[in-house]
């Protein structure tokens, strides 16, 4: 039999090491200069799946991820790690979505795909960090929720429910669902395996249509031939989503104000490393009443 | 009808700090509103519970009482919180950004189709202009939160979906009770008509919590280390020198992820966030969400390998060097000093 898992990624800008590059001279960051990057957690996610699917045989792995064109980028670096296809929602309309609006839209390719067994994804992306989207989505699916996972302990399918531990702020739980679920999962579940080369070399060439649009007769010819390599497109009108409901529109959130922060720049005192310059270094704050 | 609910968190038969916070705040808010502060508690063995709700000013307080709800599962309690909202219409509606709080309020807010804003650091009412449509509206939440890895700060404003549905960090929010407890009514609704057989489909098989025994966000002096401490054994040098000068140890997350101290001790944007007198940041290289957890701190010291490590440019001291090296010195130093 196996398992359907529906594995939800993102590609975000990587807030994470913000080098010198994407640092503007007003001290504020270029976000336009970040690297894009498959969203951390999401991996977490998809090792998850991978696990699932070497344990369960005949389990497939879907991977579904909302975003411009580029982001099929991270579809294939999914592909590369093992899953079986790649959809990717994009359409102009989609942009300006919030939460609200992103869990619609995902939650109609979702049901598109079903029937499927687990839904799983990271617990929140690095752009935005708000972990709202899995638990949205499961509402609109009407599915229970497992979030911030560290394991999936064990998948019984014949009893139709799933196993996982969980990662609270002060300890862990360990929680029995009934399938179908969603998922997300947290940080500290174990990192994604590499890319394997033989898929690397199988997938390489896999393309969405809009990515094909540039390129020559032979080579959409060769997609054509093999049809593992086409990445699936979705738009809004393939997922049959009502507009009001996407975007801006669709968005109740609204964004009055945007602040850059500006790293300060005060006067650094450089103290040496040897035992004198630091005594007098605690002594200073041990006068001043810092410690003491 | 349109007040400010707030979503009380049990811990042990307690209601948790964040809740308090949360209720010291929706107090204020809802004085400036003119309105009323409810709170819905929803655990097992209740009974009482409201006195503790009433010296923080709550009117209302909405208790679901039942064994079934302890410890917390997000299915029934997204169903009660979202019918009584459906009923009562609150203006407002705020959660802890807790595991509890993030997990329960996306789930009520897509339910009620109603946005909400993750980990604010702060609220504040004010007032609002579509730009697109000039339509004008009175008296918005603005709901002001760290986004993009804490390199903006974005105000945000939920115009047109009642209620305007927050997550707040703990230790953001000020634990303010009143001087006077005020008389407030207790409203016991009957359970079984806010929840469905289907919203127990999940089980808790084990659960280990800690006791609560680290408070890093009151300490005022915080020694932190990150991925440069190298390892869980020089980490113990970070413990030994917070020791003596009476700090709580932190750490960043490439710390906790690489195994060295515990997530409690977690600093910055997705962690906790601190303003002590004096942060000792050991081998923090000082990413923006470290720092967005920290850089309100009154003085900073960077040891550090890296003379160009970012933390460095916030920093008020700089020691280049090796932690296992200058922890020691600064130890000993402390104790000749001291004596």
């Amino acid at each position: 039999m196996g398992l359907k898992i529906i594995v939800l990624a993102k590609q975000v800008p990587d807030t994470r090491n913000v080098g010198k590059d994407a640092m503007k001279e007003d001290g504020t960051i270029n976000r336009g200069a970040l690297p894009a990057v498959f969203n951390p957690e999401d991996l977490n996610a998809l090792e998850q799946a991978l696990r699932l699917k070497a344990k369960y045989p005949g389990s497939e792995i879907i991977l579904l991820t909302m975003g411009p064109t580029r982001a099929a980028e991270i579809i294939r670096e999914a592909l590369y790690r093992g899953i079986d296809k790649g959809y990717l929602l994009t359409d102009r309309k989609f942009a300006g979505s919030d939460t609200l609006a992103t869990s619609y839209a995902i939650s109609l390719a979702i049901k598109k795909l079903s029937p499927y067994d687990i839904i799983i994804g990271g617990r929140q992306a690095i752009d935005g960090d708000t972990a709202q989207v899995g638990p949205q989505t499961a509402e609109k699916l009407g599915i229970p929720q497992i979030t911030y996972a560290e394991e999936i302990v064990e998948c019984n399918e014949a009893n139709n429910n799933i196993i996982v531990k969980r990662r609270l702020e002060r300890g862990i739980e360990i929680v029995k669902s009934t399938l179908p679920v969603l998922i997300t999962v947290h940080s500290s579940a174990p990192a994604c395996r590499t890319q394997n080369a033989k898929l690397f070399m199988k997938y390489k060439h896999a393309r969405t249509v809009s990515e094909l649009q540039n390129e020559s007769e032979d080579y959409i010819k060769l997609q054509k031939d093999r049809a593992y390599l086409n990445i699936e497109e979705w738009s809004v009108d393939d997922i049959n989503a009502d507009i009001q409901l996407l975007g801006l529109s669709g968005s109740p959130t609204k964004v009055k104000k945007i602040e850059n922060v500006v790293l300060k720049h005060k006067e650094v005192a450089t103290i040496d490393s040897n035992e004198n310059s630091i005594g007098k270094l605690m002594k200073e704050l041990i006068d001043n009443h810092i410690i003491g | 009808m349109n007040n400010i609910f707030v979503y009380c968190e049990i811990e042990e038969g307690l209601i948790a700090d964040v809740s308090y916070e949360l209720l010291s705040k929706g107090r204020k808010l809802a004085d400036e509103l003119q309105c009323k502060l409810n709170a819905v508690v929803i655990g097992d063995d209740l009974n009482g519970i409201e006195n503790n709700l009433f010296k923080y000013g709550v009117d209302t307080a909405f208790v679901f009482d039942d064994n079934r709800f302890y410890p917390y599962r997000t299915l029934p309690h997204a169903s009660i919180v979202t019918k009584l909202f459906e009923e009562e219409k609150p203006q407002i509606a705020l959660f802890g950004a807790t595991s509890i709080g993030r997990d329960l309020a996306p789930r009520v807010a897509s339910a009620l189709k109603s946005g909400l804003t993750a980990d604010c650091t702060n609220l504040v009412i004010g007032d609002y202009t579509e730009t697109r449509t000039g339509k004008e509206y009175k008296n918005l939440l603005y709901q002001i939160r760290p986004a993009f890895g804490g390199s903006i700060i974005a105000t945000i404003v939920n115009p047109d979906t009642k209620p305007q549905l927050a997550t707040v960090r703990e230790g953001v929010m000020k634990n303010e009770p009143l001087t006077k407890p005020i008389n407030g009514e207790v409203v016991k609704h009957n359970i079984d008509d806010y929840i469905k057989n289907e919203d127990f489909v999940l089980d808790i098989i084990e659960r280990h919590i800690e006791a609560k025994k680290i408070n890093i966000k009151g300490a005022s002096i915080i020694i932190a280390g990150g991925y440069g401490v190298g390892s869980k054994a020089s980490f113990d040098k970070l413990f030994e020198l917070a020791e003596i000068l009476g700090a709580e140890v932190g750490a960043s997350r490439a710390a906790v992820d690489a195994g060295f101290v515990d997530h409690e001790r977690q600093i910055g944007q997705t962690g906790i966030t601190v303003r002590p007198k004096l942060y000792i940041a050991c081998g923090i290289s000082g990413a923006v969400q470290h720092r967005a957890g920290m850089d309100e701190s009154a003085m900073i010291i960077s040891i550090n390998s890296d003379p160009k490590a970012p933390i460095n440019s916030i920093a008020d001291y700089v020691i280049i060097g090796d932690i296992n090296d200058v922890m020691p010195k600064m130890i000993k130093k402390y104790k000749e000093l001291s004596k």
